[in-house]
Parts: structure tokens; C-alpha cells; sequence
């Protein structure tokens, strides 16, 4: 098999499993944000719902493209299109298991500078598809989403600092390797608690889930930036959302869970793919916990807390755990 | 401005109430599956409207006065009467209802015309809302409204013998207006 071959087919399952597992949370989180909210949930299409994401696109295809008089058009048809693929190619660089098999590029020695980069980039789409829709509420929640991304991207990207200072490199399978010396306490949120909290907010907040979902405020600005959107535009924003949910859970995992890493997987590489999984089921589920727990911040609370609280707790965090490698602390090199 | 141990502790409450929330899930959901499974309702309910018929001898109730009409005040009701014959007799009385119209869409279900009613002929009962895929199939009429004959009597028209029929029967006395 030639490796371009090889790439295509890894990219195609990839995709596959990426949109099928954006389908299934979907479905996950309606089932479970309705028992935490002691209903039932979607259970009529197919047995126990199952077929919901299928109907739901169904019917989204179906739907009327709806193109609001005023809108600059070039703008707002490749807005949803410019949110999903920073969400898809966030992918390319996590290790999803042990060996090259399951791996796209998780070698590439600039990881890390990478997904910050893609994750940057993932806030055009938004503020323009805000901007170009001619609509107040929509305005607002661009300016919100451009507003809310800067202030976290500082703390996300400096807690990420932390992770590479320990690790020794900024590429994804190292920092995996890093942390399974052969036991649970290699893994970086034991090592690097603090960062992993900063890490673990953050994430919240670039993917503009609850608690940090101002940017789609239903009560305030009716959908924010999605409003004047339908039919498969809004269903692919809707897709850049659980999209990305899955690429940052994966990303804290393979940050500060450890990655693939579990015990056997020397022996069965394949287990290592199911841990990896697993711990990210585990991160999009406490998404999901978190979504049906806490309301939403204000919107200065929002400001004052990135950048009054996250940001400096991140600095000093790279200061102290700098300080730890150099002195040279067991754990810390 | 709070103080350090204050803003720590409210930090705690956040997990504490993700747990409380967490708690939920070993509750049992409280959700009735609707067209299965259906919660029992008030006996007074005012749902969808029934023209009643005299258990006895299978005649209708409703006389044709519309007083109902009248006390719509959603103007969803329209009655016209006829004259019964001893050959072709709808109700006890000189007039039957030969046309019975409901707007289920215009009806608000204030249940006034039954109220009005001088023959109770006209009754709300529980029973699920009318639905329709058209507004034409949401105007009610005679056919819809009017309850089946009792078993074993004869549907109406009947052919009575004269002299039996020739007043309406109203259940109560009167109201007196003096009270």
C-alpha cells in the first residue's frame, strides 16, 4: 500500500467515524440531558431513538435553504462550511492509538502549535456567518464568539505550555509518550492538575457549550450567530459544534488522560484504540453532565474571569512547573 | 467584596450541585408516553362536544332553540331548526336542529353553551381534542357531534304516535330569575 493510498483510507474512516460519532452524540446528549432532567428522551424513530440522528438529518436535507434578503451571499454560504473544517482537521494530529496504524500525522514535531492554530482559526467561521446574516441578534453573537474565543484561547494555549515543557516536545505522540511510564500517575492531570483545570474550562468555552454558551444565548439572542441560518447550513454548524466537542475531548485526553496509553496495550495494540475511546466517551459525557448542571455566565463574569483569574493562574503555572523541571523534582525530569 | 474563604466555598458548590443534578439519573423519568399512555382526567372536563339523545326512546335531546349559539362567545356555533312531524320526528317538541355546526377551531371549550342548554343536550366531555388536517374537516357537524341510538332503539327519524311528543321535555324546572 502506497502511503498516499494509505493516507486517503485513514482520512475517509476518520471522517466516517467522526460525522457518525457527531450523529450518535447528538442522540447521546438528548438521552441524557433528558434523564439528568428525569424525562425519556427522543424513543420513537427505530428502537430506543436510535434512528433519531438519521431523521434529524433527514429532515434537515429536506428543509427550505432559507437566504434572508440583506445577506452578503459569498459570505454566508461558506461560513458553515469555514466552522466545520477547523472542527474536522483538528483530527489530523491526535495519536489514537498506539503504532502508525492509528495514527494521521501525530508525528509532526509541531502538534501542538497546530491544533492551536486550527482552534484559532475555528472563530472566523462564526463571526462571519454573525456578520454576514444582516441581523442584529446574529451581530451580537459574533462579536460574543470573537470576543469569548480570544480571551480563552490565552489561558487554553498556555496551560497547553505547561503540557509541552513537561513533555519535552510539542508533537502529540511524544506528549502521549511521556505519560505512560508504565503507571496511571504518568498521566498530566496528576502531574499537571492545574493546567488540566485551565485546560478543562477552556474547552468549555471554545466550543461554546454551557456554561459559556453566550454566543448562542437562546434567552438573550434568540439563536446568536445560527439565527438567520437553516436547512443543512444550520445542521452544519450544528455539526461543527459536537464536532469539535469530540476533537477537544480528544485533545484533553491525549493532553492529560494519557491517550491511548492503559495498561497491556504493549502486548494488544489494539486496546490501546479502546482505551483512547473510552476516556474520550468519558470527557464528552462530563460535556454533557456539565451542560445539564450549570447555568450560564454572565457576560462580564465571562471577561473578568478569563482574563482576571485563568489567565494569570496559566503563567504561573508554566513559571512554577518550569521551575519544578529545572531543580529537577522527581516527576518533573 | 467577598472574602477569599467565601469565594472557595461558593467554588464548592459548583460540584456540589453537578452531583445533586447527577442524582437524577437514578430517579425513574417522569414522562407519560403520551397516545399509549394517557393520564386520567377530571370527569368535568370540557373537551369535545357531544349532542346527547333521550336513553328511553333514542330521540335527541337538542330542539333546535340556539340558545347555544347565542351564548357563544366565541361565535363557533350555528344552529338551524326545522319542524318534527309524527312522521319524521327528531326530538320531543316542535323543532329539531337539522343543521348542528361546530368550529372546533373558533370553540374556546368554555362549555358556556352547555350552560345554556335548556335540554342538556349539548355536552363536553373528556375526551381527546379534536384534530384535523384541514380546517374544513374542523367544522363539526350533526354527523360528528351526534351520539349513536341507544342499543335496541331506533335511530332518528321515527315515526311516533301523535300526541306523545307534542312538548319538549326539560329536565329541571326552570331557574327562578327572582333568586
Amino acid at each position: 500500500m502506497t502511503p498516499l493510498l494509505e493516507a486517503i483510507l485513514k482520512t475517509l474512516a476518520l471522517v466516517f467515524v467522526a460525522l457518525t460519532g457527531f450523529a450518535y452524540l447528538t442522540l447521546l446528549e438528548r438521552k441524557l440531558l433528558a434523564r439528568l432532567q428525569a424525562r425519556v428522551g427522543p424513543n420513537r424513530a427505530g428502537p430506543a431513538g436510535l434512528m433519531q440522528p438519521l431523521a434529524d438529518g433527514l429532515k434537515l436535507i429536506f428543509k427550505e435553504s432559507i437566504t434572508p434578503s440583506g445577506v452578503d451571499k459569498a459570505v454566508y454560504f461558506i461560513a458553515p462550511v469555514l466552522t466545520v473544517i477547523p472542527a474536522l482537521v483538528l483530527f489530523a494530529v491526535i495519536p489514537f492509538g498506539k503504532g502508525d496504524a492509528f495514527q494521521l500525522a501525530a508525528n509532526v514535531n509541531v502538534g501542538v502549535l497546530y491544533v492551536l492554530g486550527v482552534l484559532g482559526v475555528a472563530v472566523y467561521g462564526i463571526t462571519l456567518a454573525g456578520w454576514s446574516s444582516n441581523n442584529k441578534y446574529a451581530s451580537l453573537g459574533s462579536l460574543r464568539a470573537a470576543a469569548q474565543m480570544i480571551s480563552y484561547e490565552l489561558p487554553l494555549s498556555l496551560s497547553i505550555v505547561a503540557v509541552v515543557l513537561m513533555a519535552g516536545s510539542a508533537s502529540l505522540a511524544e506528549i502521549v509518550n511521556a505519560q505512560w511510564p508504565g503507571d496511571i500517575l504518568g498521566w498530566f492531570i496528576f502531574r499537571q492538575p492545574v493546567a488540566a483545570i485551565i485546560f478543562g474550562i477552556t474547552i468549555f468555552a471554545e466550543t461554546m457549550r454551557a456554561p459559556f454558551d453566550l454566543v448562542e444565548a437562546e434567552q438573550e439572542l434568540t439563536a446568536g450567530f445560527l439565527t438567520e441560518y437553516s436547512g443543512m447550513k444550520f445542521a452544519l454548524f450544528y455539526m461543527a459544534e459536537y464536532v469539535k466537542m469530540i476533537a477537544v475531548s480528544a485533545l484533553f485526553v491525549t493532553f492529560f488522560l494519557g491517550g491511548w496509553s492503559g495498561p497491556f496495550v504493549n502486548e494488544i495494540p489494539i486496546l490501546s484504540l479502546g482505551y483512547f475511546l473510552i476516556k474520550v466517551v468519558a470527557c464528552l459525557l462530563i460535556f454533557i453532565w456539565v451542560r445539564a448542571s450549570l447555568p450560564r455566565f454572565r457576560y462580564d463574569f465571562l471577561m473578568s474571569f478569563g482574563w482576571k483569574r485563568l489567565l494569570p493562574i496559566a503563567l504561573l503555572n508554566i513559571v512554577v512547573t518550569a521551575f519544578l523541571i529545572v531543580i529537577g523534582i522527581p516527576g518533573y525530569k | 467584596m467577598s472574602s477569599l474563604k467565601e469565594r472557595l466555598q461558593s467554588l464548592g458548590r459548583i460540584p456540589a450541585g453537578m452531583f445533586e443534578v447527577l442524582k437524577t439519573l437514578g430517579e425513574k423519568p417522569v414522562t407519560v408516553q403520551y397516545p399509549e399512555q394517557q393520564r386520567p382526567m377530571s370527569s368535568r372536563f370540557r373537551g369535545r362536544h357531544h349532542l346527547k339523545r333521550y336513553e328511553d326512546n333514542g330521540l335527541e335531546r337538542c330542539i333546535g332553540c340556539a340558545l347555544c349559539a347565542a351564548a357563544c362567545p366565541a361565535d363557533a356555533i350555528y344552529v338551524e331548526a326545522s319542524e318534527n312531524t309524527n312522521e319524521k320526528r327528531f326530538s320531543p317538541g316542535e323543532r329539531y336542529a337539522s343543521t348542528y355546526e361546530i368550529n372546533m377551531i373558533r370553540c374556546i371549550f368554555c362549555g358556556y353553551c352547555e350552560d345554556a342548554c335548556p335540554t342538556n343536550a349539548i355536552v363536553l366531555e373528556p375526551i381527546e381534542f379534536p384534530t384535523g388536517y384541514t380546517r374544513e374537516s374542523m367544522i363539526f357537524g350533526k354527523s360528528m357531534l351526534l351520539e349513536l341510538a341507544p342499543t335496541g332503539l331506533p335511530d332518528t327519524p321515527q315515526r311516533t304516535e301523535p300526541g306523545k311528543f307534542d312538548r319538549a321535555i326539560v329536565p329541571f324546572p326552570p331557574i327562578d330569575a327572582s333568586i
